[in-house]
């Protein structure tokens, strides 16, 4: 641990409402970002935030799937609570999973197909796809614009698990986060998968997605300690068990999951 | 197939092809009958297992049932072609084909355990399954003359249970306990927040959404008639969560109008006759190895890892070693992100292996929830690793020292190959 680190406040990492956005496993997401920067010998404070108490400050923000209705109540109440807004306009790191992803938009849909506005700290708009919910297995090539890893590289392929009804599209003042190899990822026609835009970054993928893709929980990381002032500590970690599980999802998906099983999968749900 | 599904004994395939042949083939097999339907996220297969066990002795008729755990219609079907057109049966159904049985079987009582998420890629989120329950229970017939018409028992301290079952005429409200809440804080009757208080008791901090007067209650080990009596829950199966499901059996029981040779039970029998229950479907069974008593247990999803933890914490030695074992196949979801909704932290202490087809998830989990661990992908060469640090039991009817584990696939796996 750093001589300094004592009179700095610690890291701080807030899961968002997981009363209302953590159906789906996201909540990982956060302990999974703590961990990192406390094997690194950060001092961290992990927040479970509740929707029924004001949204504490903090360095990085984590929002993750849930159902329609909570949906509509989390993008309600952050709105009025206006915390995470001035905290994302002074340079906090979020990132938004599923419907943590589309309520960071500008616009989402209810389960009644009525629209409903978004953070708008992200350019992307969502409908209700007019087909089946994608579920399955998605690989993404990181897009070529998106921001460089920590060690300077672009990031790994993507892998995760994406289980949604939404189709998403990327307005001009945002850029998508990866090109989809397989899996349906925002599903507007245009090949994309999740969008960022300066320190927010939003994803269809579960698994939670900062399990199967340490790079980016790094690259998040990261961004959280240079908005701090801080620098990246130079401790690597023994991500052997990250890297296998990674090789394992990578590998099955690319030989099994073919088009037309994709087909197959999104019917029968 | 079903076998490579890794969904139980095959007998599935009957109840398919008959139902291609006849689609009706159900409500056919079931008229005349005495149909109870047990149904939940968590709890169907021993639930119904305790049922059929509360309404039978050695002098009374079998109840037919389906007691491989194949809990929709095929199964069902499997389970009622070739016995007596007539007595009672007693059901498992699953979450999403309860509208579905109750149109066809035409059920006397159905019992709802709870609703927690699990399964979301096939099942659905939790509000989408209790608006289809809502529907189909709001069309059942009150309870009237020469036993027709339908009972619902269902528990009273699960909102999403109350919820879907507050359309039905006929409930009998069991205050069964519910540890798991984190599903159902969002308010389904108007999107307020459910605020749960200590003594159990919760409701709506926005609308009239409250827990209902209930028929009977759960206090530790008694069971609480609304009438003043009081019954000793004395049950062969282990944990907080057989003992609410004890209680939503011994209230469903006495329900059912019974026959000459299955007459009908009160509630003090259901319960006595539950003592000398002490597994289900290879549930809570024990097996020995090595000199080792391994306890096999089963637990699906979030709420269901909770509960178990909680009987680990009451009926396992502190240091047992822990063998868990987790599947991502069909019957299991294919999502395993539900892995960081559970508390694998309270393992801490115990030594723990990680197996089954999809461990390298769970080893991200127990890295992260700093739960020191060792990977073995067989799960029987995963057994062995934990019989082998295990302190020798002291005799087959010993306290286990070694406990599994697995989820639904995971778990039929293993039990094959011991």
């Amino acid at each position: 641990m750093s001589t300094t680190a004592g009179s700095r406040t610690p890291l701080t990492v807030v899961v968002i409402y997981p009363d209302l956005l953590g159906t789906y496993g996201d909540g990982g997401n956060g302990l999974i970002l703590a961990r990192r920067a406390e094997w690194r010998g950060l001092e961290v404070n992990l927040i479970q935030a509740p929707s029924d108490r004001h949204l504490p400050r903090g360095d990085l923000y984590c929002l993750g799937g849930g159902e329609d209705g909570p949906q509509v109540r989390a993008a309600t109440t952050l709105i009025a609570d206006g915390t995470l807004l001035r905290a994302a306009a002074d340079g906090a790191v979020v990132l938004g999973v599923c419907a943590g992803f589309q309520l960071l938009g500008r616009q989402f849909p209810d389960a009644a197909d009525r629209p409903h506005d978004g953070l708008g700290l992200l350019d992307v708009t969502t409908r209700k796809g007019s087909g089946m919910r994608a579920v399955g297995e998605l690989v993404a090539t990181v897009d070529e614009a998106a921001p460089a890893g920590i060690d300077g590289a672009r990031l790994p392929l993507l892998t995760g698990f994406e289980n949604h009804g939404g189709v998403t599209t990327i307005g001009s003042g945002a850029s998508p986060l990866a090109r989809v190899i397989t899996g349906v990822g925002n599903g507007g026609g245009d090949g994309t998968e999740g969008a960022w835009t300066d320190r927010v970054v939003g994803t269809y993928l579960h698994g939670p997605v900062l399990a199967r893709n340490v790079g980016l929980a790094d690259l998040l990381l990261g961004w959280a300690l240079a908005s701090r002032g801080e620098t990246f500590p130079r401790v690597a970690l023994d991500d052997v068990e990250e890297s296998a599980l990674r090789a394992e999802r990578l590998a099955g998906v690319g030989n099994v999951r073919s088009a037309r099983s994709d087909r197959e999968r999104r019917r029968r749900v | 197939m079903s076998r490579l599904l890794g969904r139980g004994s095959g007998t599935v395939i009957g109840g398919r092809a008959g139902l291609a042949i006849d689609p009706k083939l159900l409500a056919i097999l079931a008229k005349d009958r005495i149909v109870a339907l047990v149904s939940g996220t968590n709890g169907k297969t021993t639930t119904t297992g305790m049922l059929v066990a509360a309404l039978t002795d050695s002098d009374s008729e079998p109840v037919v049932t389906n007691t491989t755990g194949a809990n929709m219609p095929a199964g069902h079907v499997a389970a009622l072609i070739g016995t007596r057109p007539s007595g009672t049966v007693v059901l498992e159904v699953d979450e999403g084909y309860l509208g579905h049985l109750i149109e066809e079987a035409h059920p006397q009582v159905v019992v709802l355990l709870n609703l927690s998420r699990d399964q979301l890629d096939r099942i659905a989120e939790v509000r989408m399954l209790v608006d289809k329950w809502r529907a189909v229970l709001g069309r059942l017939e009150p309870v009237g003359q020469g036993g027709s018409g339908t009972v619902v028992v269902a528990n009273a301290d699960d909102p999403m249970v109350v919820w879907a079952a507050s359309t039905a005429p006929d409930v009998r409200w069991v205050g069964a306990g519910q540890v798991w809440h984190d599903d159902a804080v969002g308010c389904p009757a108007c999107g307020g927040r459910v605020v749960f208080e200590a003594s159990g008791n919760w409701g709506c901090d926005n609308c009239e959404f409250a827990r209902p007067e209930r028929f009977a209650w759960l206090e530790d080990d008694v069971l609480v008639m609304a009438d003043g009596s009081r019954y000793p829950v004395n049950i062969g199966l282990p944990g907080r969560f057989n003992r609410a499901n004890a209680a939503m059996v011994a209230v469903a029981a006495p329900e059912l109008v019974g026959t000459y040779r299955q007459p009908r039970v009160s509630v003090g029998t259901a319960l006595a006759r539950l003592a000398g229950l002490h597994e289900v479907a290879g549930r809570f069974s024990t097996v020995q190895r090595q000199g080792r008593v391994i306890r096999l247990l089963l637990a699906k999803n979030p709420a269901g890892w909770t509960a178990i933890f909680d009987l680990l914490d009451e009926s396992s030695h502190p240091t047992s070693p822990v063998v868990l074992s987790i599947n991502a196949r069909v019957a299991d979801g294919f999502d395993t992100s539900w892995l960081w909704d559970v508390p694998f932290e309270r393992l801490a202490g115990r030594t723990v292996v990680a197996t089954g087809e999809r461990c390298r998830d769970l080893a991200v989990r127990l890295r992260y929830a700093e739960v020191d661990h060792q990977v073995v992908p067989d799960a029987l060469e995963a057994v062995d690793t934990a019989v082998r640090g295990a302190a020798p039991s002291s005799g087959p009817d010993g306290p286990p020292s070694v406990e599994f584990l697995g989820n639904y696939t995971a778990f039929a796996q293993l039990r094959r190959r011991l």
